[in-house]
């Protein structure tokens, strides 16, 4: 299987970015975007598109390498993805005549919502600090009803990865909105927390999310951990806005 | 006062930081990553603790008897008996902090686990890790928000800081470099060490995240502090080849009823079931690898060992497994529901690492260790589901014992105050070299080829000639001996254990042996003709009391 995979290079935050072309080859089938970087990051001597030394390593973040801890998120021919969840095979070309060895272009970008660090590595503090703006945390007893026990379990798969807020057309960093990657994680406490121990939350909430969201649910389509967003959504307004608690 | 560094935000770090920020002591949390990259979000299966809720009559004390006889009586039985006493009350702080656990009747349901005798295992379906350790972030982040915990997520452990040779040597702090700006910190006072399994001396074999990359653990290793028990690798009976790694199928598969089968005369073979009639398909790990391993060598047997799963029922997928059948069907396009899954063992879990006493503390005074690094409670083989009590528990003793040293804050922020102004630490200039792909993963193969699930003096002999060949390379970089030096420590480790036990099989030494009934223990001693030396220290047996 071949591949030209197109990354948009930064050696730092002070640096221009510029386009880089490299050549990429495997026999692994199921090889994804993140198994390619490795590849490549040990390649000595790897050369680009047009022959000249790349320089190594390619800077990108990653972890678990199974889609579980959102390190790896990056813009993939224009969606945010997890490299780690983007298998080479989908962008086989589909033209007659084709051997289907070839695949496709590959476009791997840094998210835009996010400062980059250099190449494909973003800082996405914004995400922990919006977190402390909503006090997701505990006070009293978080003991979860086992009626609730379904919400807080997919509350609390969120990995912080980021996709959401990049396709989402209200977020931008330092807003008043914080997107999907706050409700989530805050819908655990909704979910979980007696009424009085929730009013922080709840007022942050709709503060931060309520108040801004015009759920179009583009978030939904993009997050990489699938989470039932919608559901988290409307029952968080509930509880939060409405409190329609039950 | 200076704030306690703790390195490694998995849940051995955030469990000692929060432990501290009770006691009101403030601490920096430094990582590599944030905790939501760290390998404690991959666990699934569950955490053990004799909570008694199936009417099954556990109790602690049975608990400490199935995770010593697991460990083939290596590990320390106090602290066993720290750890499995304090295990349900662990639980019920999760369960008050808002994990999601598994209940009926609003009560904690336990599953079935490898090597354990009763029903002891609480668990969020197939994902407890990551339950758990969102509870446990949301957690910190309240201290954090009261300036008793400083995050600084994207900085990396370079190197300890320890104060000149005299008759002790002491931790003075760490040296971290801020992977964003590149600049190199001066984090003074005494560190908490909770930097996870070595998983980068393996790239592309573990379960685990190389993100771990074992050159922390080099470095100190490097420095003077001894490790423990590096021979004891855990491979696990049931992993799958996913591009660059290898992934988990969970325990608790074989817990919810998964067997296992070979094909034998046209025929599965449940091999388990009749070679071991009482705990058949849940022995501990340790057993069912090395099974799996000789039935594969069997020239009446087929080459591939599957997971038959085939009869769990639609409710376990649904409520306890939906995870793991979303993974196999994605990674396999095997529907496990349906379809026997060809499975693997491979390496999951590190029994060794930096040694420490029942108080965490290693051999370097104002250091301490918690979490798969460290080598305490597991012995030659670890029981699935202790090793997330193991980092909780010893997050909280590495930090009680600190806590017992240090004094508390004088004032902390009130909780109003919401943007934390980071402290200024000095900065210090130091070159530094990341190792080689290329020595990395010679060190890896030169490694698994000696240090598999059956061992013997030949392999391990030639292991340990190859790395002396390798160390005299001309042009290796500091971090790159490092590295050669903890595997010259591990192989050493192997050699010296010429016995079978646990995790350590030995085909030259098929048999136990008593006089080898201790932790192996690594340590450099620089100027000598043989610098790392290898020490059997005894196993420290309680007196029964119960
Ligand atoms: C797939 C899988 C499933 C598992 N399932 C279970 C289970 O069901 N039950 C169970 O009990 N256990 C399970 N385990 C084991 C368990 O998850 C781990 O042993 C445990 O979570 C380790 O926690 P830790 O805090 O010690 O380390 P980790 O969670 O690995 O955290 C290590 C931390 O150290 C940081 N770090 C590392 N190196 C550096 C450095 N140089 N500088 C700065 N920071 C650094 C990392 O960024 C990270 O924050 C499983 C493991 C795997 C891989
Ligand atoms: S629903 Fe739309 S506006 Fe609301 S968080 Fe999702 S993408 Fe943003
Ligand atoms: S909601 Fe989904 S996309 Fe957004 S941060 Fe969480 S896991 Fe990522
Ligand atoms: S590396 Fe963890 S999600 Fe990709």
């Amino acid at each position: 299987m071949k591949a030209e995979i197109k990354i948009l290079r930064r050696k730092s935050a002070f640096s221009d970015n510029y386009w880089q072309g490299i050549p990429f080859e495997t026999t692994d089938e199921n090889a994804t975007v993140a198994y390619a970087l490795n590849q490549m990051n040990r390649t000595k001597g790897l050369t680009d598109t047009e022959g000249r030394e790349v320089e190594l390593p390619i800077r990108w973040e990653c972890s678990c390498l199974q889609k579980k801890c959102g390190a790896c998120a990056m813009v993939i021919n224009g969606r945010p993805r997890l490299a780690c969840d983007t298998e080479l095979r989908e962008f086989r070309k589909k033209r007659k005549g084709n051997s289907g060895d070839q695949m496709g272009e590959i476009r791997l970008e840094p998210l835009h919502k996010f400062p980059v660090v250099a190449d494909l590595i973003v800082d996405r503090s914004i995400l922990f600090e919006n977190l402390r703006i909503m006090q997701t945390w505990v006070n009293g007893s978080g003991k979860v009803a086992e009626k609730r026990s379904d919400q807080a379990y997919e509350a609390s798969r969120c990995l912080q990865c980021g996709c959401c807020l990049e396709i989402c057309p209200n977020f931008y960093p330092g807003g008043e909105f914080f997107g999907a990657a706050a409700f989530v994680p805050a819908a655990r406490l909704l979910s979980t927390l007696s009424v009085e121990e929730q009013r922080e939350v709840r007022e942050q909430y709709e503060a931060h999310v309520y108040a801004g969201c015009g759920k179009s649910l583009a978030c939904r389509d993009v997050c990489p951990a699938g989470i039932d967003v919608d559901h988290l959504l409307s029952s968080s307004n509930g509880i939060a806005v409405w409190r329609q608690h039950g | 006062m200076q704030r306690v560094n703790i390195i490694g935000a998995g849940l051995a770090g955030l469990s000692a930081a929060i432990t501290l920020a009770e006691n009101k002591i403030q601490s920096n949390l430094i990582s590599l990553q944030p905790s939501e990259r760290a390998q404690s979000v991959l666990a699934e299966g569950g955490i053990n603790g004799a909570l008694n809720t199936m009417g099954e009559e556990d109790a602690p004390k049975y608990h400490k008897e199935d995770t010593m006889r697991a460990g083939a009586y290596l590990a320390d039985e106090e602290a066993v008996r720290g750890l499995t006493d304090e295990a349900p009350q662990i639980i019920r702080d999760l369960e008050r902090l808002g994990v999601a656990f598994n209940t009926q009747k609003e009560e904690i349901l336990l599953r079935n686990f490898g090597g354990q005798k009763k029903k002891r295992t609480a668990y969020a379906r197939s994902s407890t890790g990551k339950i758990i350790m969102t509870a446990l972030i949301d957690e910190a982040r309240k201290y954090e928000a009261q300036g008793l915990i400083s995050r600084y997520p994207h900085h990396a452990f370079e190197s300890l800081v320890l104060s000149d040779e005299t008759t002790e040597r002491a931790c003075r702090g760490a040296l971290i470099r801020d992977t964003y700006t590149t600049r190199m910190h001066f984090f003074e006072g005494s560190v908490i060490l909770a930097i996870g399994g070595m998983n980068g001396v393996f790239p592309e074999l573990t379960t685990g995240t190389t993100a771990n990359s074992g050159d922390a653990l080099a470095q100190i290793f490097a420095q003077g502090v001894r490790l423990g028990n590096l021979e004891m690798i855990q491979y696990h009976p049931t992993t799958i080849c996913i591009s660059g790694k290898r992934c988990l199928v969970t325990e608790a598969a074989r817990g919810e009823g998964g067997r296992l089968f070979v094909m034998r005369a046209g025929k599965p073979w449940y091999f388990m079931e009749e070679k071991y009639p009482e705990f058949k398909n849940l022995m501990p790990r340790d057993v069912v690898s090395r099974e799996i391993y000789f039935v594969r060598k069997d020239p009446s047997c087929g080459e591939q060992v599957y997971l038959d799963m085939t009869g769990l029922s639609g409710e376990v997928w649904r409520k306890r497994l939906p995870d793991l059948r979303a993974e196999l069907i994605h990674y396999l396009s095997i529907d496990p529901q349906t379809t026997p899954v060809p499975v693997e063992p491979g390496i999951h879990y590190f029994m060794g690492g930096i040694d420490v006493d029942r108080k965490h503390q290693t051999n370097i005074a104002g250091l301490y260790a918690a979490g798969e690094c460290c080598d305490q409670y597991h012995g030659a083989n670890r029981l699935g589901g202790n090793s997330m009590l193991g980092a909780i528990y010893g997050g909280r003793v590495a930090a009680r014992t600190v806590a017992e040293r240090v004094e508390q804050a004088a004032d902390v922020y009130d909780g109003n105050e919401k943007k934390i102004k980071y402290e200024k630490i000095p900065e210090t200039d130091r070159d530094f070299r990341e190792a080689s792909q290329q020595v990395i993963y010679e060190i890896r193969d030169i490694l698994a080829a000696a240090m598999g699930i059956v061992r013997n003096a030949q392999g391990l002999r030639k292991a340990e000639e190859r790395l002396a060949q390798l160390l005299q390379r001309d042009g290796l970089n500091e971090r790159e001996r490092n590295r050669i030096y903890l595997a010259q420590a591990m192989v050493a480790s192997a050699i010296s254990r010429r016995e079978s036990r646990g995790a350590h099989y030995r085909e030259d030494y098929p048999e136990r042996d008593e006089t080898f009934s201790g932790i192996m223990q690594a340590e450099i001693k620089q100027g000598e003709d043989i610098p790392i030396q290898i020490t059997c220290r005894k196993a420290q047996r309680a007196e029964e009391t119960v």
